[in-house]
């Protein structure tokens, strides 16, 4: 589609999100100021909250727009792109992109600004959306801010910060909690947001393998276990668990995740137009998707990803000798139409 | 869509390069001195009979630039407005309080200089010291109005009509989406906004008529209009689209001209002050010379590095700089 001539390689930008008091800005901090030999410009929400002086943090208002597109739900941050630009004019100043964002903020516009703007896509990719939550008060928010739950669904890797302040059985709760949510992101638990930066940073966590590789034990229990019932009231506080082997397992009220994965070659001509008209209809109930695909005759990995009704995909690189072709995707919503979903890809082999 | 015709008469030979050595954002005239505005911290003068002057002016990136004929107004990074004269003389014109970003700048009639920084546009006239207003977001563009000092003021939702030198608040023309790129026509009867979306869109300020401007491959970066007013000539698209301004209605119900077809998409124009003719700057740093009355084409710049990201005639229009993101640059002697 684009005639722009290819560009040289791409900086990575890493979305900081992350309900108020969980420790983002601890993070950004020690970001900035431990000695690891980067660089990183970071766009900041509320100046003076960071205490360092530093020529390479902006500050941004959080504009969100929606693009005249027919689009409902294509909402971008407009102030990100003017700054993202105006920084490329001091590129090879730094290594990296970190975004802060607010702890009220909803993570969709910002991943979209990177997939919708030709020209911030063209310089820079989102590496990795990392999500800091609080060990002691998520499980709360988790209820009443539906802000905290999306950030949740968002992320690529969560710190679960504040361990020192709950104890092994509410940790436990808590990340339990997590996963009903979001059982693809990596997790670390750490304290003052004490995490090596290389954990977070130039995750290429949209190359996706890590994730996709990650087959979460309870995602097997729950895939064969799928005939209990939702039916029951709507106060809070009632959602079941049960416990296999220690591990504790929920499901989200209204957020869920599963992955697809078939041996079986995917025709292009049927997977596109397939996914174009999904996310078009129950976009706005789907939140991210992700996926490795293996098109039949096509000698590379094909890797796409979607935030709504937006989706971005490419050829990755060729199959290895001895890889096993097979095609994962993986969709985490509100109220996603999983049996709506899981017949549709039935229909899409080659 | 062709390429360059191999028969297509060709001035590159008459090009003086210059040796930019970083992106270049913006080129401009002071009399014969092309001035170079560089992505970061300096501006290069090219003086008539060739001297380069690199002049280090901000403390950091350039975000915009512009010009009266007089001197070349720049906003940085460093939260500081320059003009910078023939002479290679900067003058500070302001420095932002909060060290925020310049992002745009404009130059008006008798020295008047307008700069944005977030949801704040200033204007500085004369002696007095600078107006300042707030608009509803961040500000997407400045543009001052041919005659008066009135200037429009782009963001979302539209742009504010601003008469500094009034009590009143800004009138608002509206229309939903993020406005970047402002601009008037040379009449002052219509006021045209590029979109983030692959987008004009404009009004005839009279009435606030709605002029909607699409079909573009891409997000518009450069427009302006032809001698006169008679076409509005823009980028965006793989070729030269001209929208016709010669009525009292704007280009409502008609169709564009379209010239000069291209395998990749124009990026930069700039029309000539004097003839039917604009330059167009392609994303693989083509040049083409392209008369508006019938198309014809002549090579100003073979194809480079990059995306041509600069070009700028003088007040004669025998002179026409250009410059690329890969660090081309050049004054083509016309004359």
């Amino acid at each position: 589609m684009s005639s722009e001539p290819v560009s040289t390689e791409k900086l990575p930008v890493t979305v900081l999100t992350g309900y108020l008091g969980a420790g983002k800005t601890t993070l950004l901090n020690r970001i900035l100021s431990e000695p690891h030999g980067k660089k990183y410009a970071v766009i900041v929400n509320e100046f003076g909250e960071i205490g360092i002086d530093n020529e390479l943090v902006v500050g941004a208002d959080e504009e969100v727009f929606e693009m005249n597109n027919g689009c409902i739900c294509c909402t971008v941050r407009g102030d990100l792109i003017r700054i993202i630009e105006g920084l490329m004019r001091r590129k090879g100043k730094f290594d990296a992109i970190i975004v802060e964002t607010t702890g009220l903020a909803d993570p969709a516009p910002v991943a979209q600004t990177f997939f919708v703007d030709e020209n911030v896509g063209r310089r820079t990719k989102l590496d990795a959306v990392v999500t800091v939550a609080d060990a002691k008060w998520l499980k709360d928010r988790l209820k009443d801010a539906p802000e905290a739950k999306n950030q949740i669904a968002f992320a690529d890797v969560i710190l679960l910060n504040k361990t020192d302040l709950v104890t092994d059985a509410e940790l436990r709760e808590v990340e339990a909690r997590i996963r009903a949510i979001n059982p693809y992101a990596k997790l670390h638990r750490t304290q003052r947001s004490q995490i090596p930066l290389d954990e977070i940073l130039g995750r290429n966590a949209f190359d996706l393998d890590r994730i996709l590789d990650i087959e979460p034990e309870f995602l097997h229990v729950s895939e064969h276990d799928h005939d209990h019932d939702h039916a029951h009231g709507h106060d809070h506080g009632h959602d079941h668990s049960h416990d296999h082997g220690g591990l504790k397992h929920y499901h989200d009220e209204d957020m869920q995740s599963f992955s697809l994965r078939t041996d079986k070659p995917l025709s292009a001509d049927k997977f596109f137009p397939w996914i174009q008209k999904l996310v078009a209809e129950d976009g706005p109930a789907i939140l991210r998707c992700k996926g490795i695909l293996n098109f039949k005759d096509d000698p590379d990995r094909f890797v796409f990803q979607g935030v709504h009704m937006i989706l971005d995909g490419d050829h990755q690189r060729a199959w290895k000798d001895g890889e096993k072709r097979d095609s994962k995707l993986v969709f985490i919503g509100r109220n996603l139409p999983e049996d709506k979903i899981r017949k549709g890809f039935d229909t899409v082999f080659a | 869509m062709t390429d360059t015709q191999p028969n297509t008469p060709s001035v590159v030979e008459r090009t003086r390069a210059v040796s930019a050595g970083a992106p270049v954002v913006a080129a401009h005239f002071l009399g014969r001195t092309a001035v170079l505005v560089l992505g970061e911290e300096a501006v290069v003068l090219v003086a008539d009979k060739g001297d380069e002057t690199r002049l280090p002016v901000h403390g950091g990136g350039i975000l915009s630039a512009a010009t009266n004929g007089i001197c070349v107004v720049t906003g940085g990074d460093d939260g500081k407005v320059f003009a910078t004269d023939a002479r290679g003389e900067s003058r500070l014109v302001a420095t932002d309080a909060k060290r925020r970003w310049i992002d745009h700048v404009a130059a008006g009639p008798d020295g008047a200089v307008a700069w944005s920084a977030g949801k704040q546009a200033f204007v500085a006239a004369g002696k007095a010291e600078p107006r300042a207003i707030e608009v509803q977001s961040t500000v997407g563009g400045l543009s001052f109005a041919p005659k008066g000092v009135r200037l429009a003021v782009a963001h979302y939702n539209g742009v504010s009509m601003w008469f500094p030198n009034a009590q009143a608040a800004p009138d608002v023309l509206e229309w939903k989406g993020s406005h970047h790129h402002v601009a008037f026509s040379p009449n002052g009867q219509f006021v045209v906004t590029a979109m983030q979306e692959p987008a004009l869109h404009g009004w005839r300020i009279v009435d606030a008529k709605h002029m909607r401007m699409s079909g573009y491959s891409a997000r518009v970066r450069s427009f302006g209009w032809t001698v006169g007013g008679k076409w509005l000539a823009t980028a965006g698209s793989e070729q030269l689209v001209l929208w016709p301004f010669q009525s009292k209605e704007g280009p409502m119900g008609k169709q564009p001209k379209m010239f000069a077809a291209f395998a990749v998409r124009a990026t930069t124009v700039a029309c000539h002050p004097k003839q039917e003719v604009v330059a167009v700057g392609y994303a693989d740093g083509t040049v083409l010379l392209v008369r508006t009355e019938d198309g014809a084409e002549v090579l100003g710049k073979g194809p480079g590095a990059g995306p041509v990201t600069a070009l700028g005639w003088d007040t004669a229009g025998t002179l026409l700089a250009f410059g690329t993101e890969a660090g081309e640059a050049g004054v083509i002697d016309l004359g």
